[in-house]
């Protein structure tokens, strides 16, 4: 357990040693805070790795032409993701439960396959080298997280949060007590889509480059996996689950060879014996039932 | 290459898409679930001919049928293991949806591990690498109609796939079994009433659609591409939703047409578009059907539940 033992005993080499791993659990929990809020909602969607996409090409490209500082090109690629988000929302958010799931994942392979790959700018599948990286820009990653997980806690306490979790659980009746459900659920999509290209920004500035294979549909299954195993009942959820799943590799370290095997036994061990994933809602909030599992699909096997 | 060439080829690459498509879609329609670990038995499938066909010299026609036996356990594990605990507490259909992804990823990975030394190393021992079936695996004469070249063993995947997805489609509609499916599929707390036994029908639900994806594997390997542990997911996987959506979820007819559609449309477009644009086509099509028909070509409505 050399992981934890350097933790303690040289903290400052044990950093400069897993700069790149904290990195990467920063943007993961980035990701999976991304998706949580739709699954919060109900609405399970699969395209926040294409809007993570849209973030990093944004910035790698402004970064190229425009010599812009990284602050504006991820406000940049923000604005992006959320515009196209809004425009795809509408249409298919009237998708329900795991059609919904495949018009995302359509969403995320055609941008990656007829987009990315077909435009110059974007350098095909050659990807492109990021003139402006800095590995060591980790501290904007997990500010971003941090202010997240305030804002997450906060809005499930808010009326937002009300509204999206009464959708999840009964859209009808939702409807019926005056909740529109498109608004808010159109609200959580471009929200989502905007932290997670929020997080390919930052993602793509610890980067020396960047190519289409890392915005692939396998990455998109990985952050539904971390909200999963982390729990989906509050914003805590997401943050733990990436933060131990990224870190799993590199604390068993004869895992890391395993990784995958590992990853899926948990998943179906999590899924079966404890649904709601690592961090529960705790008891006696004034909530909706805590069972977080019905985030989404719920109208799907109703009749079972 | 002319045209008709070209359609041809988008025929033969589409019965393999039409085969794998038909179980994913079979169990979508029966149970609603998504089955992501569909893939992985296609995958293993065509790993496990491959292996008795190169290293135990096994001929094809005894690999290819226990192949599909294997494919069709690999559905037993599926079921016992990913959806049948998920059904008994009534779980939400995401949960399948993410423990059907675990069982792929472990499976792929176990697979991509296995090398002279790995768990698998009986039937896979080229780790991550793409092989053909060697030489000699399948006959590899060519027929000509006119300027047609018509090669044996594409021939031979479209016949055995037209003559299995008939079959299936017999037994869907004109058995008792396939109406205790169909009863399930419609609704299974009614067909539990009158005495049919949910869990056996969904248990030969899945294996009969595991044998299939089996049987598109190993036609996959023995015509169309290299074998690696990644050919489900990379070539069938998300092509095998745009069909099912294209199709109409849960029928049949229609995920045979849209598969067979998008091996022609596929090529089509790699003839004219090239080749990053063919592997856009599916997603894109999948896309635009979802938000404009969402009950697929020749699917029915689906039901408002809400």
């Amino acid at each position: 357990m050399g992981f934890f033992t350097d933790l303690f005993t040289n903290p400052s080499a044990w950093y400069h040693a897993h700069e790149l791993l904290l990195g990467q659990m920063g943007v993961n929990a980035l990701l999976a805070i991304s998706i949580w809020v739709t699954l919060y909602a109900g609405q399970l969607t699969l395209a926040n790795v294409g809007f993570m996409a849209i973030g990093g090409y944004t910035t790698v490209i402004l970064a190229i032409h425009a010599h812009t500082p990284l602050l504006v090109n991820a406000l940049a690629g923000c604005a992006l993701a959320g515009l196209v988000a809004l425009v795809i929302g509408l249409p298919v958010l009237r998708l329900r439960g795991l059609f919904l799931a495949i018009a995302t994942i359509g969403f995320g392979e055609a941008l990656r396959f007829g987009v990315i790959l077909n435009l110059g700018i974007t350098g095909k599948g050659q990807g492109l080298n990021n003139p402006a990286a800095d590995p060591a820009a980790i501290w904007p990653v997990w500010a971003s997280v941090a202010v997240l997980v305030y804002a997450g806690a906060r809005v499930t306490r808010s009326r937002t949060g009300l509204a999206w979790a009464s959708i999840r659980e009964d859209e009808l009746a939702a409807a019926s007590h005056a909740v529109g459900p498109t608004g808010y659920k159109l609200g959580a999509f471009v929200l989502g889509a905007v932290i997670a290209a929020w997080a390919g920004a930052l993602d793509s500035h610890t980067n020396f480059f960047i190519d289409p294979t890392e915005y692939a549909f396998n990455r998109a299954v990985f952050v539904l996996i971390l909200a999963v195993v982390g729990g989906m009942a509050t914003v805590w959820g997401p943050l733990v689950g990436a933060m131990l799943l990224t870190a799993l590799p590199e604390i068993v370290r004869p895992a890391a060879s395993q990784r995958d095997v590992l990853y899926g036994l948990l998943l179906i061990l999590i899924v079966i014996f404890r649904p709601e994933g690592i961090v529960k809602r705790r008891r006696g909030r004034a909530h909706p039932p805590g069972d977080a599992e019905v985030a989404a699909g719920h109208d799907v096997h109703d009749d079972a | 290459m002319n045209v008709l060439q070209q359609l041809l080829n988008g025929v033969f690459l589409g019965s393999v898409y039409a085969l794998f498509a038909v179980g994913y879609t079979l169990v979508f329609g029966v149970l609603d679930v998504l089955n992501l670990a569909h893939s992985a038995v296609f995958t293993a499938a065509a790993v496990f001919a491959f292996g008795l066909i190169a290293y135990h010299q096994v001929p094809i026609w005894a690999a290819a049928p226990l192949a599909i036996v294997v494919a069709g356990l690999l559905g037993v594990v599926i079921e016992l293991a990913t959806l049948r605990p998920l059904r008994r507490r009534g779980a939400p259909g995401i949960a399948p949806l993410i423990s059907t992804i675990g069982l792929a990823l472990a499976l792929v990975a176990l697979i991509e591990q296995s090398r002279s030394h790995g768990l698998l190393r009986f039937v896979w021992r080229e780790g991550a690498n793409s092989v053909r079936f060697p030489p000699g695996t399948v006959p590899d004469r060519t027929w000509h109609l006119g300027s047609i070249a018509l090669p044996e063993d594409k021939v031979a995947i479209l016949v055995v796939s037209l003559a299995l997805t008939a079959m299936l489609w017999f037994v869907v509609q004109r058995t008792q079994a396939g109406r205790a499916m169909r009863a399930v599929a419609e609704n299974p707390t009614a067909a539990r009433l009158l005495g049919i036994d949910v869990d056996r029908v969904v248990l030969l639900t899945v294996v009969a659609s595991s044998a299939l994806a089996g049987l598109a594997g190993v036609l996959y390997g023995a015509a169309i591409g290299d074998i690696s542990p990644y050919i489900g997911r990379d070539q069938v996987e998300l092509r095998g939703l745009a069909v099912i959506v294209l199709g109409g979820v849960g029928s049949i007819t229609g995920s045979i047409l849209a598969g067979y559609l998008l091996g022609v449309i596929e090529l089509l477009a790699l003839l004219t578009l090239g080749t990053n644009v063919r592997a856009a086509v599916a997603f894109a099509a999948l896309f635009l059907m979802l938000v404009v028909r969402p009950q697929g070509l020749l699917g029915r409505r689906v039901r408002d539940r809400v």
